[in-house]
């Protein structure tokens, strides 16, 4: 990279405005009292199909997902492109389960899951380790938001030294940390509708462009070495990469819409026929992700890796570099501005609502419960506006300060933890057999089990491979642990409830899931 | 139980269809120069989309 590239970078300053502008005046969209936590957090839970749709879209789908799938893919091959089963199935998952979450919450005023274990099981400690896991899941998700946008204004060349290196960067911090604590998940909820058509628009001018030049889609797998094409078949002693591939599916797809940021979003819509509408609209994303994901073969083809005006750029980011020197070298200048400006807006849309999710879940659950139980609304809506500025300068100064490569590692463990919750906020909405303290066992069991894994893997991936009867079985590490999380749970409940050690009240109804 | 129940069975279709990867594991039939692996996977977005909006047209009764 030699020098900034000047129209690529107008084309990209000139839509980072228009978004700052249109997350200002979101405070006035459906105007009501953002002084009061459901409207500063949840927009008034009044957003309808197609405002889900942009919002859940946005928020799901995010820039460093879009960075790094086709990323996994340019380097592993056809083991990354897990990501597509995974947004496949997780929707008929929500379609049954999120709409039951979602009358019990409306209901009894519930923002975040822990509010709902809360009420369900009677018990802090099980609604703080729920929060807790959350935030901690959250917080790097968020980091590598904003790796997203470094590598995007790296490959257009903003570059700088010292803290000067950094400066773009923190000032798009600043103006998204303004934005979200005036409007809060207004903001994020009208920005998603033009970072989706943005990303759309990118997404299908690269897939009939680009492979164009390389001659074809056939000439774009020929160009993928054969052995990375479809996975690794089974041997004897192993199930290869086979059940890497679809534990992987699996897992995600359970853990993704227990992440805070995902639950946001499906509380903040007006009802439950809106959150099953979208099970079946949101996969047109994951249609776009899959487009996406195949940018890494065409990266490939395009042989940007061994081009030497790239070469700094993979030094600087590794092959999260690939899809921003794939649009370098198909792209004209102005259209390069145009993708980059999609990957930073979509970096965030999520950013923000990450960070109003885990203000939430504080507030409600940390602050409300153990610091002020007597807060008033006011009060917490104003402790969330300051925890969400907290949290993104937290995300901020941890990627400054610390190498990518930790925030990479932490968020892969983010997902092995999440999915710990599953007992508590997926089976609590069916069953209540599981006792208050057997979920809080069978969560610590989980969360050491699913860490220790990650660490024998040198927090370098998250497959661990047990071998049961003389087979290797790889596996996503959150699954094993999940296993370990609801056999403990569920030993130790047939203790509790067979000595009778008190349930706790539920605060809930069989009405309030309105089966 | 609601008679409706019945119809959720359907969305346990794109599960198997999706992580039992021998179904797939495979280059040939490629369309297009595209193989097998990656369209069959592609496909089933469509499935399962279709069936998560039949069974909501099936099960909706008066919801919001």
């Amino acid at each position: 990279m030699n020098g900034v590239n000047g129209v690529a970078l107008a084309v990209f300053c000139a839509l980072f405005v228009l978004v700052t502008v249109i997350g200002f005046v979101a405070a006035g969209w459906r105007r009501a009292d953002l002084d009061q936590l459901h409207e500063w957090g949840l927009g008034g839970r009044r957003f309808g199909t197609v405002v889900t749709w942009f919002l859940l879209g946005g928020d799901l789908y995010t820039a460093y997902t879009f960075v790094a799938v086709p990323a996994l893919v340019f380097g592993q091959g056809a083991l990354g492109f897990f990501a597509l089963p995974y947004t496949i199935i997780t929707y008929p998952f929500v379609f049954v389960v999120m709409p039951r979450l979602w009358s019990v919450s409306h209901k009894h005023g519930y923002i975040t899951a822990a509010d709902f274990v809360r009420g369900r099981f009677d018990s802090g400690a099980l609604a703080l380790a729920v929060a807790v896991t959350g935030i901690l899941a959250t917080m790097p998700y968020i980091a590598l938001q904003l790796v997203g946008i470094q590598v995007v204004l790296g490959a257009m060349g903003v570059e700088g030294t010292g803290w000067m290196a950094d400066l773009p960067l923190v000032i798009a911090f600043v103006i998204l940390a303004a934005y979200t604590y005036q409007s809060g998940l207004r903001a994020p909820a009208l920005i998603a509708i033009v970072k989706d058509t943005v990303i759309y628009v990118t997404v299908l001018a690269a897939i009939i462009a680009i492979p164009a030049k390389l001659g074809g889609y056939g000439a774009v797998f020929a160009a993928v070495p054969p052995e990375k094409v479809i996975l690794e078949p089974p041997r004897p002693g192993t199930l290869g990469q086979f059940s890497a591939y679809a534990t992987l599916a699996f897992g995600s797809a359970l853990a993704l819409f227990l992440y805070p940021h995902s639950m946001t979003g499906v509380l903040s819509s007006s009802g439950r026929a809106v959150i099953r509408r979208n099970t079946a609209m949101l996969p047109a994303y994951s249609f776009l992700l899959g487009l996406i994901a195949l940018l890494g073969y065409m990266a490939i083809a395009a042989g940007v890796r061994n081009a030497p005006a790239y070469a700094n750029g993979f030094r600087q980011y590794g092959p999260n570099f690939a899809v921003p020197a794939l649009f370098l070298y198909a792209f004209p200048s102005w259209f390069v501005g145009f993708a980059f400006a999609a990957i930073a807006v979509g970096a965030l849309v999520p950013a923000a609502i990450m960070s109003i999710a885990a203000a939430n879940l504080f507030t409600r659950n940390v602050y409300k419960e153990f610091l002020r139980p007597a807060c008033s609304g006011k009060e917490e809506s104003r402790v969330a506006k300051i925890v969400s500025l907290v949290v993104k300068f937290g995300a901020l100064v941890f990627i400054v300060l610390v190498p990518t490569k930790y925030a990479i590692q932490l968020q892969l463990l983010g997902g092995v933890w999440i999915l710990q919750t599953f007992p508590a906020v997926v089976v609590g909405l069916y069953t209540r057999w599981l006792h208050r303290w057997g979920l809080l066992a069978g969560w610590a069991v989980g969360m050491g089990l699913g860490t220790l894994m990650a660490y024998l893997k040198g927090f370098a991936s998250s497959v661990y491979a047990v071998t049961i009867g003389g087979v290797a079985v790889p596996a996503y590490a959150a699954l094993w642990a999940l296993l370990a999380n609801l056999a403990v749970a569920a030993a130790v409940s047939a203790a509790l409830n067979a000595a009778r050690v008190p349930l706790g009240r539920d605060a809930t109804e069989r009405a309030d899931y309105g089966e | 139980m609601h008679p409706a129940w019945r119809w959720h069975l359907l969305l346990l279709v794109p599960f198997v269809g999706t992580l039992w990867v021998p179904f797939y594991n495979a280059v040939e039939p490629s369309i297009g120069g595209v193989p097998y692996f990656y369209w069959y996977q592609f496909l089933w977005i469509f499935i399962s989309s279709s069936l998560t909006a039949l069974v909501y047209f099936a099960t909706r009764g008066g919801e919001r």
